[in-house]
């Protein structure tokens, strides 16, 4: 439903989007995760029609986007970034001009309205101005205005930022909801959002796609994945990293002060190995526990260009 | 209601649910009396034409116009809604069409306002309601060249102050244009023909012809081209600002 392919973008000297290509299908959520300034909102611009691309192609619903905006912004909801809407109008009266633009009219546009507004629960605040609301309402306006028209294709940047955590819910669960006869398209810099609705992660850095995959394979690339975390005494850990270090599977032990990391060899899964081995010799351990690895040091590594391995892992065995 | 028509009423809307149209209404009345009756010397005259009234017209537009059509786009830009507006299923030309015509009918309802002055010519008199209307559908097309200039300079820039002052002075020489502080500079070293173009393109030479009554031709064939000339420059700020 989305496609992109080979897209470049500068501003000035800045390269804000650097031969990007990926696509999205009806019924997929991709999750486009990059530090800020990464590029994200540039990419989704130019798929929205927004901005014209310097090179590559942007194409939705099999149109090009360049060659076909009009019809292209009709089956597109888009909620740019920040969510702007007018902000002396009310919500109510805001959506009915989001409507109206989109070709709704009397009972029609009234039904769509009360859509939008029922999804993104605006009920209490339908008549109060934009400025005067909370910046989680006002998201959720920016949102209803997105979803007015029940595309087939959602574009939506940001759409947890400045949210509490009941909002962000109520926001994922949305998303969800939706995503099965859609092609969604969401950027975040949050990682968690990933996992909670994303069936598909790109992550961006410096313009550029550095990791393309499931919510899963993306985990597997932390040099944590499957890697077993044992918490006991110390006296407990030195007795037990050398028995470790001795296993086929073991690739490396990270001893801490009260806790200890043993990461595995590529593919070898060494949990259940481990389980047993510490039951037959009676040891007093607190917690063993396996790892499935961290988005954040994948994250961290890919978009830094530092290496999978080392500090990363360091850090979580002195946790 | 079609696209252009929910954004026009959208635009139109806006002007009275801020204090802007009250403020501009009431200031633009006020001014344009207090401009009639002590400058212009509207009793002294003794005659029944609103002559004086038109006559300040263009300083008025000058000052005021500029001020509704400072925030068209500066303000979008700000906020950001211009990237709301822009993905909603409209054109760019559709989008600053609509922006200037929804100005340009709150200019209207501000001119239309100004009726008890033509009441008071014919309490007083016998005017030429003739030539009056035609003054004031002059005076109107003027106001939307004043307003086209304006509209231009508020889609370059962010920033309503910086959009107000560059679309009031652009608008200062355009109505001077015809006067001796512009055709002085040029006298000289400009051959005449130079100078007669100069003196036709100015706002004040062309908007007295109409003013005298005359609808004349090619006056208003004038401020429609202005018109349609910084409208056409609009919409491709927008696109640049799109493209940049």
């Amino acid at each position: 439903m989305i496609e992109i392919d080979r897209l470049c973008k500068r501003f000035g000297a800045i390269v804000a989007v650097d031969d990007v290509s990926f696509s999205v299908a009806r019924g997929e959520v991709l999750g486009f995760l990059g530090p800020n300034g990464a590029g994200k909102s540039t990419a989704m611009k130019i798929v929205a029609g927004f901005l014209t691309p310097d090179s590559g192609r942007a194409a939705v619903c099999g149109l090009d986007v360049a060659e076909h905006p009009i019809e292209i912004k009709r089956r597109l909801g888009y909620m740019p970034e920040g969510a702007p809407s007018y902000n002396e109008m009310t919500p109510v009266t805001f959506l009915g001009f989001i409507a109206s633009v989109r070709g709704f009219s009397g009972k029609e546009k009234r039904r769509a309205v009360d859509r939008a507004a029922e999804m993104t629960r605006l009920g209490e605040v339908l008549n109060q101005p934009i400025e005067t609301l909370s910046r989680g309402y006002k998201r959720r306006v920016g949102l209803a205005q997105a979803l007015l028209h029940d595309p087939e294709v959602l574009v939506l940047d940001e759409p947890t930022d400045g949210l509490d955590p009941n909002q962000k819910h109520e926001m994922r669960t949305l998303i969800r909801d939706m995503a099965p006869e859609k092609a969604i398209l969401i950027s975040t810099h949050i990682l968690e959002e990933v996992g909670a609705v994303c069936t598909r992660a790109v992550i961006i850095a410096r313009g550029r796609i550095v990791a393309d995959g499931t919510p899963g394979e993306l985990e597997a690339r932390s040099p944590n994945h499957n890697a077993v975390f044992i918490s006991a005494p110390a006296q407990t850990l030195r007795t037990l990293a050398p028995i470790l270090r001795e296993l086929d599977g073991v690739a490396e032990v990270a001893v801490g002060d009260n806790s200890l990391c043993a990461r595995p060899r590529e593919g070898c899964d060494i949990h259940d190995e481990i389980q047993v081995l510490v039951r037959q010799r009676n040891m007093l351990v607190s917690e063993i526990r396996l790892e499935r690895g961290q988005l954040d040091d994948v994250f961290r590594a890919v978009t830094t260009g530092g290496a999978l391995t080392g500090t990363a892992g360091a850090e979580t065995a002195e946790d | 209601m079609g696209v252009m028509g929910a954004v026009f009423r959208r635009e139109f809307v806006t002007y009275f649910i801020t204090p802007l149209a009250y403020v501009f209404i009431v200031i633009f009345l006020a001014l344009a009396g207090t401009l009639t009756f002590f400058l212009g010397s509207f009793f002294d005259r003794g005659q029944a034409d609103l002559q004086p009234f038109f006559a300040f017209h263009p300083w008025l537009y000058l000052l005021l116009v500029p001020a509704i059509a400072m925030r068209l786009w500066s303000e979008e830009r700000k906020i950001g809604t211009i990237e709301l507006l822009l993905t909603l299923p409209i054109s760019t030309t559709q989008a600053v069409l609509a922006k200037f015509l929804a100005a340009w009918a709150f200019t209207a309802i501000a001119l239309a306002l100004t009726f008890p002055l033509w009441l008071t010519v014919n309490y007083l008199g016998e005017p030429d309601n003739g030539v009056i209307l035609a003054s004031y559908l002059g005076s109107l097309i003027m106001a939307g060249a004043y307003l086209a200039v304006g509209a231009c300079f508020s889609a370059l820039t962010s920033n309503q102050v910086i959009a107000f002052v560059l679309a009031a002075l652009v608008c200062l020489i355009f109505s001077v244009g015809g006067t001796p502080i512009v055709l002085e500079f040029f006298t000289g070293w400009a051959p005449s023909g130079v100078i007669d173009t100069i003196a036709s393109l100015s706002f004040m030479s062309n908007f007295r012809a109409i003013a005298r009554g005359v609808i004349d031709v090619s006056a208003l064939v004038y401020f429609a081209s202005v018109i349609a000339l910084f409208l056409f420059a609009n919409v491709v700020l927008v696109d640049l600002y799109k493209a940049r």
